[in-house]
């Protein structure tokens, strides 16, 4: 199958060029999926060390008891800007740009459905990120009433408010329309043979995430604009004087927000599940019960939001429905680990790199959902809300969990995208390092929790010390080993052993039949898709 | 083994319209931000943002309309604008979610609890408001922005019902003359339609200064004015796009282009005007009338 390349030339028929236009300006104007899926993989790993950057600082405020480096204000602007950093600049846009990347080398497509469409998507992103950025320089400074922006304290900052409702407003646009060009992609560009059932996890979990999107983000935009009309035009959504309810806010972000957790995690187990068949060398377990436990997850995603905010003086009914719902989760996600494991049993595994990252997703997240378990008990919430244990338990999801699922991706197709073989001894220290560090960054946030050190403040008492002191050794050790990825990727782009066009024995699916980088258009020609070449 | 529709998927060349929007966009907003943080430069901003952003649409839609009438667009890639277009509007519906969402959960919960009804009223109602009796609609306890009349549903709103509900039948005729083949009948039935949209602006317009100027109903009348102006006036901004949408079809149908089997642009505008005449029904029942 090897025979794709020469397909291309010969195929070349309405457009002049075969190759990416040459100069800058080609990742300005680029339509390609692959340019731009590497744009928003760059990008994404900039904000990831912006807010690492920040997370650096709070670590290193926390370090000792009282105020050290930061003062509060300044404090709680780096925990704000972390958090919205983190999630909208960095976790977002890596899926996005996996998605660009693998979704038309995966279905057998030869881009992206609405390409121009998709340059917007990632375009508007730096804008946004720079509107949200330098609210950093203006009077008052950046936003820090939490990446949750709740009323009313969000509504008495300087001038950064109406700049961050703008910015949510942007990364919204470029959420919507990537989710639409998902979408379109995988239900309109698919391969003769390619049945949906034949999809790949990743596809099927991306076209989840998609339709997430698309009902989740317009809301987020309708939540923020409430906050901009109640700052700026007398409007009183949030405000009980004129009949209208702060916690009002908190069901309507929250309604985006718990959806959201599921944007950044659905591509994760599509991703796992992808790596571990590889390298265990078996077809994946429960293929169909994966679909469905995927769609369940993401239709319970919409009735769980409450379960943010048990604390905030809810009806007895509205927290026994919340708190059994969100407990309901843990079955599909049950069926999910059962399924990875079922997987890996009696299997030929070896240990490379992605397989490393991908194990350690489902040991540590697993640890994040036990400890979202626990949280989901409303009165045992009533303990744990605002504090440590809140942070360390989404801290597991999102780090060893959506990070580490990213990581695992980055290097199991890293070979495929640049042609290169990464440095699988660099990829291991990378891995190890960062697996140890990221346990003791967050474990002992757990222990804080439980002793009942609140989250959000930068000064603590001084029995919180030495478990703060560890947790931030954790955090620096955690935050240097990362520059080891970037040279691993680096490297990987320069030069290096090259890739085979399977990279790996035990791979399946349609990206494999490609070369090692793939042609620029991917599939001029499109593949017949067998039984056997289907998910793997 | 290649299949003729895969083949002549169009990918289009390099483009420079979205990075023209991006910085439109960044200008518009960010002037926006400025000026309402009380900074007159930023009018400058937002004024050169929107005559970017104008650009970059008449520039975008133009070169898509020139590739769709030279028939560089399959079969396959009309599926793709359809299906595009159908999940933009489910992301608009959603959008209204959050302030229908907004509507009913003050309307049931928060407005009754501040009044002291049930377990959580008893809570904070009496405590704080002890003299507020629940009722919609509503200004509050404080009765933000003073006492204010509303807007009878079976007045204005009615006409406006019925000439957007027309405006649906409208869009329709034109479609079906469309597909046999009748271009004048197509362009009368648009241009009525697009007619109809203007009126129903013009009522709205006239129905907001009667609010403003005889009612005292304003953005500022508490939680009532709040959602009534957000709802009616987000509708409004729909209604406009949604117009001048039909408005560039009209003229495009006037210069000769469609055919009875390739029409895309004309059903994505037609599909759009049922969704604001649809989210209109929702506004004319929960907020005008019930």
């Amino acid at each position: 199958m090897s025979s794709h390349t020469a397909h291309d030339e010969h195929h070349a028929h309405d457009d002049h060029h075969h190759g990416p236009e040459p100069g800058l300006m080609r990742w300005v104007y680029t339509t390609n999926h692959k340019d731009i899926g590497t744009l928003y993989m760059l990008f994404a790993l900039l904000m990831f060390f912006v807010g690492g950057a920040l997370a650096m600082g709070i670590r290193a405020e926390l370090f000792q008891p009282g105020i050290q480096i930061l003062e509060p204000e300044l404090f709680n602007q780096f925990t704000t800007m972390h958090a919205l950093i983190m999630v909208f600049g960095a976790v977002m846009p890596a899926w996005v740009g996996f998605a660009n990347w693998q979704i038309p080398i995966m279905i057998g497509a030869p881009d992206m459905a609405l390409p121009r469409m998709n340059n917007w998507s990632f375009w508007i992103l730096p804008f946004a990120f720079t509107m949200l950025g330098m609210t950093f320089f203006i009077p008052g400074g950046a936003p820090a009433a939490g990446w949750t922006m709740y009323p009313p304290l969000v509504l008495q900052g300087g001038w950064n408010l109406a700049f961050m409702v703008f910015a949510v407003h942007l990364m919204g646009m470029s959420s919507i329309m990537g989710a639409i060009n998902v979408i379109v992609t995988i239900l309109n560009m698919r391969a003769p043979g390619m049945t949906l059932l034949r999809m790949p996890l990743f596809i099927w979990t991306w076209l989840i995430t998609a339709f997430l999107l698309i009902a989740a983000m317009p809301v987020l935009a309708g939540a923020v604009t409430m906050l901009l009309t109640d700052r700026f035009f007398g409007t009183s959504f949030f405000n009980a004087a004129g009949g209208g309810d702060p916690v009002m806010f908190q069901h309507v972000f929250w309604f985006f927000g718990h959806p959201e957790v599921y944007i950044m995690i659905l591509p994760a187990f599509g991703v796992v599940s992808q790596i571990i068949p590889t390298f265990a060398r078996k077809p994946l377990f429960g293929y169909e019960s994966m679909v469905y436990a995927t769609a369940s997850i993401a239709f319970l995603s919409f009735i769980v939001w409450a379960h943010h905010m048990f604390t905030v003086g809810m009806p007895l009914t509205g927290e026994l429905f919340f708190m059994f719902t969100t407990m309901l989760i843990a079955v599909p996600t049950g069926v999910k680990v059962f399924n990875w494991v079922a997987t890996m049993w009696r299997g030929a595994m070896t240990f490379e790199t992605p397989m490393l990252f991908a194990l350690a997703f489902v040991i540590l997240f697993t640890i994040g959902g036990f400890s979202g378990l626990m949280l989901a008990i409303a009165p045992v919430d009533f303990q744990y809300h605002d504090t440590y244990f809140v942070v360390a338990h989404f801290h597991y999801v999102l780090v060893p969990g959506a990070v580490f699922a990213l990581f695992a991706g980055a290097y199991y197709w890293l070979p495929k995208w640049t042609g290169h073989m990464y440095d699988e001894k660099l990829g291991q220290w990378h891995f190890w390092l960062s697996t140890i560090s990221v346990n003791v960054l967050f474990f002992p946030q757990h222990f804080l929790g439980l002793a009942g050190m609140p989250r959000r403040i930068p000064d603590y008492a001084v029995q919180f010390a030495d478990w703060n002191r560890i947790s931030s050794l954790g955090g620096f050790a955690f935050g240097l080993s990362q520059l080891i990825f970037v040279y691993v990727v680096y490297k990987a782009i320069k030069g290096g052993e090259k890739a085979t066009d399977r990279v790996w024995e035990g791979a399946h699916g349609l990206e494999w039949t490609l070369s090692s980088p793939p042609p620029y258009h991917s599939f001029n020609t499109p593949p017949k898709v067998t039984e056997a070449e289907a998910h793997s | 083994m290649a299949t003729a529709t895969h083949d002549s998927y169009y990918v289009p060349h390099g483009t420079k319209w979205p990075i023209m929007g991006s910085i439109g966009l960044f200008l518009m907003l960010g002037g926006f931000a400025t000026m309402l943080n009380g900074a007159n430069a930023g009018k400058t901003f937002m004024a050169i943002g929107a005559l970017v952003i104008i650009t970059m649409l008449f520039g975008w839609f133009g070169q898509v309309i020139r590739e769709s009438e030279t028939g560089a667009y399959n079969a396959q890639v009309d599926v793709s604008f359809r299906m595009g277009m159908i999940w933009f509007i489910v992301s608009e519906v959603l959008f209204f979610a959050a302030f229908f969402g907004t509507l009913f959960y003050a309307r049931i919960y928060s407005v009754p609890w501040l009044g002291g009804e049930g377990m959580k009223g008893v809570a904070t109602g009496p405590v704080l408001w002890p003299n507020f009796e629940a009722a919609w609609p509503t200004n509050g306890p404080a009765s933000v922005g003073g006492a204010f009349e509303t807007i009878p549903a079976f007045g204005i709103p009615a006409l406006n019902t019925a000439i957007l509900l027309t405006s649906g039948v409208t869009v329709t005729l034109a479609h079906w003359a469309l597909k046999r083949g009748d271009r004048s009948a197509l362009c009368r039935w648009l241009f009525a339609t697009v007619a109809l949209g203007f009126i129903f602006l013009y009522f709205q317009g006239v129905e907001f200064g009667h609010a403003y100027g005889d009612l005292n109903l304003t953005l500022h009348s508490g939680i009532y004015g709040s959602t009534f102006f957000m709802l009616t006036g987000f509708h409004g901004l729909h209604v406009t796009i949604g117009a001048l949408m039909l408005l560039v079809i009209l003229l495009r149908s006037l210069k000769g282009h469609f055919t009875p089997e390739r029409h895309f642009a004309f059903e994505a505008a037609a599909w759009y005007w049922h969704f604001v005449d649809v989210v209109w029904l929702g506004l004319f029942i929960f907020v005008y009338w019930l």
